[in-house]
């Protein structure tokens, strides 16, 4: 299925793309189609920062499960923390 | 038939007039050619389905792909084009119309088109090319697992499309459906929907729904790809297409 579903949300942090380090400003967090990862929906996450352009991304596909797991252990992580 | 075509990006003026990137595949036997706009699913204007541009040229038709986020990130890698374009909220469907109608009237303006025109998309481009064939002078549409065509959309959901069954009075062109029986997005139960919304409206149109194929049946490099359900589709496309685009 074509999803559609999406959530937006600005942040601050770095990450490291194509270009090296850089300071990401926005996220796009979407379960839909993947562009690599061999399943039908992923849950994807892109790290953005569109002052800088489109390839300005740090992106992941990750299935349910390790998702959920990533979402957990951040979670805890910050819990803990 | 000779088989020699050529293919390649060119750019050609897209809603109000924007100057936007296609791939355009054409046979260079000579000859009068219908066209076909393909319209690109929402992973973007990828190699796979410029290989369909090129499968569309090598049955002898004019075929263009519009890159519909020409706008957002040109020259970009597909996939950063398509993210790119996701968190802006997706193509609006005013531009989209206008980007086919450009791509229509390219294809009518190469010397030999006979001036006859289909669409064709798949998933988000099968509800595109719906919206295509509700707004513009098409002679045949063909919606590839098109999703929202009837149905809203979740909640919390920023891109920019909506159901369009308050277009279906306005379908112009004949229009043949393919769908997944597994589909869960559309479901069997809105292209039902659909459908009794189209013979309620006396439309021609063709559907079918592929039992063990799901979501982009189509799509030759995902787990997705279902080779039985492909292959009878595309000989159902042709055969539409014959029918509508070359009589």
């Amino acid at each position: 299925m074509c999803t559609y579903s999406t959530r937006r949300l600005p942040l601050r942090g770095s990450g490291k793309g194509a270009q090296g380090w850089m300071a990401v400003t926005d996220a796009t967090v979407y379960f839909d189609h993947p562009a690599h990862a061999p399943a039908e929906h992923t849950l994807n996450i892109d790290f953005l920062n569109p002052s800088l352009g489109p390839a300005a991304r740090v992106a992941v596909e990750l299935d349910r499960d390790s998702a959920s797991l990533l979402a957990d252990a951040i979670r805890e992580l910050l819990a803990a923390g | 038939m000779a088989d020699a075509m050529r293919a390649e990006t060119v750019t050609l003026a897209g809603d109000g007039g924007d100057i936007i990137e296609a791939y355009f595949a054409q046979p260079l036997e000579a000859g009068p050619r219908p066209g076909m706009v393909v319209i690109h699913h929402m992973p973007g204007y990828d190699l796979q389905t410029k290989e369909i541009v090129r499968r569309f040229a090598a049955e002898g038709y004019f075929a263009i792909c519009p890159n519909l986020y020409s706008r957002e990130a040109p020259g970009a890698d597909p996939d950063d084009a398509a993210a790119a374009a996701r968190a802006r909220g997706g193509v609006p469907d005013a531009r989209l119309v206008g980007d086919v109608s450009g791509a229509a009237a390219f294809l009518r303006s190469q010397p030999l088109a006979t001036g006859k025109v289909g669409v064709i998309g798949y998933c988000s481009g099968g509800r595109q090319a719906f919206l295509a064939a509700c707004s513009l002078p098409l002679q045949a549409a063909v919606d590839c697992y098109g999703a929202f065509v009837v149905g809203t959309p979740p909640d919390g959901f920023p891109l920019k499309v909506g159901p369009l069954d308050r277009l279906i009075p306005q379908l112009g062109c004949p229009l043949l459906g393919l769908f997944g029986a597994d589909d869960q997005h559309p479901s069997p139960e809105e292209t039902a929907e659909l459908a009794g919304l189209l013979e309620k409206n006396h439309k021609d149109f063709r559907f079918h729904t592929y039992a063990g194929a799901g979501h982009a049946f189509f799509a030759t490099n995902r787990p997705s790809y279902r080779p039985e359900a492909a292959m009878d589709g595309w000989q159902r496309i042709f055969a539409f297409l014959a029918e509508t685009l070359e009589g």
